[in-house]
């Protein structure tokens, strides 16, 4: 009469196949993220009045409109869990909570990767006079991404939850970012300089980056079981 | 604890003392009941009753304000846990993705409860009994509301449950498509039922117990099926019944 | 708690606080460089170490409402957040005028230990909107208790992550204040801090003993109007209801 209860991981599966076939159906989300920083990006080149960015400058316009495209998916990812039963479902089924947290934040993660795909060539194309500094930003910004991820999969459901859903996801995430970004920014100023990439406390920012990550992935793990009861 | 559904005298479903407030106000209260395992208890009462309420408690969707109430040996909300992968629930929502077909919804609902295979071949046979197999790769979106009810019951169905929880399980159905369904939410041996419906005569045709909910949420009766008489299960819809004298 | 309690711990807060700014003003020497200002050391860096000893108190009962379901520790760490947000206040405002008279500027990026406190002041500010956004009052508690988790995690690192920006860049300023403290500027600095530790105390007393006796008031008044035949609501004993709740809509 009873059978085992499926996986952590297959369940994680389950959401995360579904949540990217619905996406390669609909195109809800990653096309308009990567329409909007492209459209950042412009809006950056007069704002700034700069036709060619390096150091600070160019970590900063790449780390922010990364997070502010990053903030249209979070504001989306749990919408459909919400409204088409995705929660009760979760609930009903011998599985584990945290499967939900993991397969929301691997769904950012695929979105950032995808648009950072499009993204980081069109900042190249736009504003870099050499894009040597790039590639040691790689992984800079995978890290960077995982933070949005897990950040996102953890403040999101709360955010959809309440009345003000739109507004609430990102209140709270652009403080509880600051750390991930100052750290991003930093090392991207040095891999961006005008005299060409400087590894000046390299280490130090991936190390932060990934302490940053791994704290909020424990911490969305732990407590996300928390957020799904009714 | 003791061993959940093992002895035959434990109930399936007891609730005792069980209220439920919305905010300030009390959707439900002092409700008592007991159902055999294996029973059918059919739940009446006027729209706002809290019928749909009582179903989500015993679901385990939504957590009793005060009172205990066990299902299946589990009691309500702590060992919750217990009865996941144990309840098929029909609600008012069909729990399912709008933008997924027929066969992708039951497979994704098989790999959440742990189903050899995502219980595809369960599905096939569930889609074929209640008329889905030709538009299995159907987009939800793209049907009607009697397809997508149809589609939820299989949901509802596909892991076996031991309990249904079932809410107006027929409505949005034309009558060949429920009584294509009927019977597969029928009574069955080992299966316990808890079913909404506004069709008194059918509901109390193939219930063992039957609860009747006043418009403000407390009991007009709980008793066996059979001693009562229809008319007076009908009463409680009139409009008089919810004033309390 | 009861009154007399509440009224001695007021009086004992009332004492620490005044035997500290004694000591700072009549007994503690002027430090050397900064002359008089520096004294606003005395009041700034104890509520800045009290609020976020706060934010952290504030996690810890959060942890224990997730853990034990019970709703008065929700009601311990949403008050241990507000008092703590309201001593955050206290620090940025004594923290700019420390700054002007300092460098001449009320807002320096070059020091860490306050722009940290920024970054963190404006994560705690967001718990208010966040728990009114949201309805269901057992709902609202558990969220809230997740947010004081996460904010509770991220205050370390954001003072990691701001210090590292700033340390190669720009060196340490108040550091040497902190660091090289002659012994009578830390007996008063200590006083301090302990009268500061107790004023927050005091507060948080006070707010929860007030949340729990106008929830038995509305609880009595109700009883009285509705003669008996009303039944107490869930979540008033303890809990915090949102904004306007029970106004109608």
């Amino acid at each position: 009469m009873s059978r085992p209860a499926p996986t952590t991981a297959s369940v994680a599966a389950a959401f995360l196949v579904k949540d990217l076939r619905v996406e390669l159906r609909t195109l809800q989300s990653v096309p308009a993220m990567l329409l909007f920083a492209t459209t950042v990006f412009v809006i950056f080149r007069f704002g700034l009045d700069r036709t060619r960015l390096d150091g600070g400058l160019a970590a900063g316009v790449l780390v922010v409109t990364i997070l502010f495209a990053a903030l249209l998916a979070i504001n989306r990812i749990f919408v459909a869990e919400r409204e088409q039963g995705g929660f009760e479902a979760l609930r009903l089924a011998p599985a584990d909570g945290a499967a939900l947290f993991l397969a929301k934040a691997a769904a950012l993660l695929v979105h950032l990767a995808i648009l950072e795909l499009f993204a980081l060539p069109a900042f190249w194309l736009f504003f870099l006079e050499d894009g040597a500094g790039l590639v040691p930003l790689l992984p800079v910004l995978l890290l960077l991404d995982v933070a949005l991820a897990v950040t996102g999969a953890l403040i999101a459901p709360m955010a959809t939850h309440s009345r003000a859903r739109d507004l609430i996801g990102p209140l709270v995430l652009l403080p509880l970012l600051v750390p991930a970004l100052i750290a991003a920014a930093a090392a991207g100023r040095h891999l961006l300089a005008a005299a060409g990439p400087s590894y000046e406390m390299y280490g130090t920012w991936l190390g932060l980056l990934g302490l940053y990550d791994l704290i909020f992935l424990l911490v969305g793990w732990a407590a996300f079981d928390f957020l799904l009861e009714d | 604890m003791s061993e959940p559904a093992t002895e035959p005298a434990a109930p399936a479903l007891r609730a005792a003392g069980l209220c439920l407030a919305y905010g300030e106000r009390w959707v439900l209260r002092d409700l008592d009941l007991e159902l055999a395992a294996g029973g059918t208890l059919a739940v009446l009462g006027p729209n706002g009753a809290g019928k749909s309420t009582l179903l989500r408690i015993v679901a385990t969707l939504l957590r009793p304000t005060e009172g205990s109430v066990e299902v299946l040996g589990a009691a309500l909300p702590r060992e919750a846990w217990r009865l996941r992968g144990r309840i098929g629930f029909l609600g008012h929502q069909p729990l399912l993705y709008r933008d997924l077909d027929a066969r992708e919804n039951l497979a994704f609902h098989g790999r959440l409860f742990g189903l050899p295979g995502g219980g595809a071949e369960r599905a096939a046979e569930l889609l074929e009994q209640v008329g889905l197999s030709a538009r299995a790769d159907a987009r939800v979106e793209e049907m009607s509301a009697g397809m997508v009810r149809r589609l939820a019951v299989c949901r509802a169905l596909l892991h076996e449950p031991d309990l249904l929880v079932l809410d107006e399980p027929l409505a949005n159905l034309d009558p060949a498509a429920a009584a294509a369904v009927a019977p597969l939410l029928g009574p069955e041996p080992g299966r316990t039922r808890i079913v909404v419906s506004h069709d008194v005569e059918a509901a109390l045709a193939d219930a063992d117990r039957v609860l009747g909910l006043e418009r403000d949420g407390t009991v007009a009766f709980e008793c066996a099926a059979a001693g009562i008489d229809p008319d007076r299960a009908r009463a409680i819809y009139s409009e008089r019944a919810g004033a309390v004298a | 708690m009861k009154p007399s309690t509440l009224t001695t711990l007021a009086l004992l807060t009332a004492l620490l606080v005044g035997a500290g700014f004694a000591l700072v003003f009549f007994w503690a020497p002027n430090e050397a460089d900064q002359g008089f200002i520096q004294k606003i050391f005395y009041l700034h860096v104890p509520l800045a170490i009290v609020a976020l000893g706060g934010f952290i108190v504030g996690g810890i009962h959060a942890i224990r409402h997730l853990r034990s379901g019970d709703p008065v520790h929700d009601a311990r760490s949403y008050v241990s957040i507000h008092a703590s947000v309201i001593f955050g206040v206290a620090v940025l405002v004594t923290g700019m005028v420390w700054a002007k008279a300092s460098w001449g500027r009320w807002w320096v990026w070059e020091e860490p230990t306050l722009v940290s406190f920024l970054i963190v002041f404006l994560l705690y500010c967001t718990y208010y909107p966040l728990r009114y956004a949201i309805e269901d009052r057992e709902r609202q508690a558990r969220y809230a208790s997740v947010f004081a988790i996460t904010a509770g995690a991220f205050v370390p690192l954001n003072f990691m992550a701001v210090r590292a920006a700033e340390s190669l860049v720009h060196p340490r300023t108040f550091g040497t204040v902190e660091g090289g403290l002659p012994a009578d500027m830390w007996v008063a600095f200590l006083v301090c801090l302990a009268g500061i530790a107790l004023l927050w105390v005091t507060l948080v007393s006070f707010e929860l003993t007030a949340k729990r006796t106008s929830a038995q008031l509305s609880r009595l008044r109700r009883s009285l109007i509705e003669g008996g035949t009303w039944r107490e609501p869930p979540g008033v004993g303890g809990r915090i209801a949102p904004r306007g709740a029970g106004t109608g809509r």
